[in-house]
């Protein structure tokens, strides 16, 4: 079977910063609080009328101007999202549209925030099989629309952007640059994280998610370093979702990964759910702290409970 | 194991959770109010004791363990 391979990302922030300070005005907590529980400066926010798929179509865009393809090369646009406006339309038919990719497969998939992930794992098994063969994939959430602002466990964590890649087949005769996924849910755990009812807002068990994924995960990142022929010491670059900053160190401890090669996005980005992983892969990729060739690592946990973790290579 | 075996395991643990050398890891010392240990170290730490000492923490206990002495004595009583 053919491999398949990322070619490029691409990331879209709202232009609204909202800083720690600026939550304290309006919710009991401060900057040091914030900072040192969860690792959060500064987060983006996006404009009223700015929906999900207005953000999905500037990441698309920018993925598929970087990966040099024509819309019309694309033949599947897959986006990850729990946070659309409707459920019907559903995003990515809207997205495809916009960016002038003519009667794609599309289709929205709801993995919270390990979606990106579930993402590249559909979309390379697609390619591979040859049902498609360029696929856009599209992280892509609008938090803020369901956060209850004066609870602070959870207004403080969120935000809102989206992120891209563009996937296509790996060239003849070489290794897939997509390494098996490994996902898996607990869906004993379903009511720790929920939005329950059309206005309702996010609640979660705070201590509850962090004890399950600093427990949980690191196996699975093992499993996905060994089932694409890897060790955590190859990995180049470890980009988990970025939901906790003591979570995202907690898990790079256990694999023995070190602090400068784990994304930290989160400081500036916020929670982003399923737009998370390919922002920081897209910021990372900007700031030159990606390798190209080497092999990095995803990570993708959140509600569900669902989690998936691959090892790609870099483009 | 003895309580002296549970506090050098335990000291070892909070040095590498949280940064607190291990001889200021005593039996009398409060985890929030001496050692700087907030709530989601404490979830690591439970978790790093149930590999260490086969005992299971659970998130409903763990909040009133306050002091070294009184996870020395949980674990103590259910290993």
């Amino acid at each position: 079977m053919n491999g398949a391979r990322i070619l490029a990302f691409g990331g879209y922030q709202p232009d609204k910063v909202v800083t720690n300070d600026d939550l304290a005005k309006f919710v009991d907590t401060n900057d040091e609080w914030i900072r040192s529980r969860v690792g959060i400066a500064s987060r983006r926010i996006a404009a009223d009328d700015e929906t999900v798929t207005d953000m999905a179509e500037v990441a698309g865009a920018k993925a598929l101007a970087a990966s040099g393809l024509t819309p019309e090369s694309i033949d599947l646009v897959i986006v990850a999202t729990c946070t659309p406006e409707v459920p019907i339309p559903n995003v990515a038919s809207s997205v495809a549209y916009r960016l002038g990719i003519t009667a794609p497969g599309a289709y929205d998939l709801n993995a919270a925030c390990a979606g990106f992930s579930y993402a590249i794992g559909a979309a390379s098994d697609s390619v591979r099989a040859g049902s498609a063969r360029h696929v856009l994939v599209i992280g892509a959430e609008k938090l803020s629309s369901w956060l209850d602002w004066t609870d602070r466990s959870t207004c403080i964590i969120f935000a809102d952007g989206a992120g891209a890649a563009v996937v296509g087949p790996a060239p003849d005769g070489e290794p897939s640059g997509i390494g098996p996924v490994v996902w898996g849910s607990a869906g004993d755990m379903a009511e720790r994280i929920t939005i329950t009812g059309r206005t309702g807002a996010l609640r979660q068990d705070g201590q509850a998610v962090f004890r399950w994924a600093t427990t949980a995960l690191a196996p699975v990142a093992l499993e996905a370093c060994t089932r694409a022929g890897v060790t955590p010491a190859d990995i180049s670059a470890f980009v988990p979702h970025q939901a906790n900053l003591r979570i995202i160190e907690a898990i790079a401890r256990k694999l023995g990964i070190p602090r400068e090669r784990v994304a930290d996005d989160i400081v500036h980005s916020g929670n982003t759910s399923s737009a998370s992983i390919p922002l920081a892969l897209s910021w990372m990729a900007e700031q030159g702290r990606l390798q190209p060739g080497t092999p990095a690592l995803l990570l993708g946990f959140g509600a569900g409970l669902c989690y998936a973790a691959q090892v790609i290579t870099v483009p | 194991m003895t309580d002296q075996e549970i506090l050098a395991g335990l000291a070892e643990i909070i040095d590498e959770i949280a940064g607190v050398p291990a001889d200021e890891v005593t039996p009398d010392k409060n985890f929030v109010e001496d050692l700087d240990i907030d709530s989601l170290s404490m979830v690591e730490i439970a978790v790093a004791a149930q590999d260490k000492f086969g005992v299971e923490i659970p998130d409903e206990q763990l909040k009133d363990l306050k002091t070294v002495q009184d996870v020395i004595n949980f674990v103590s009583k259910n290993s």
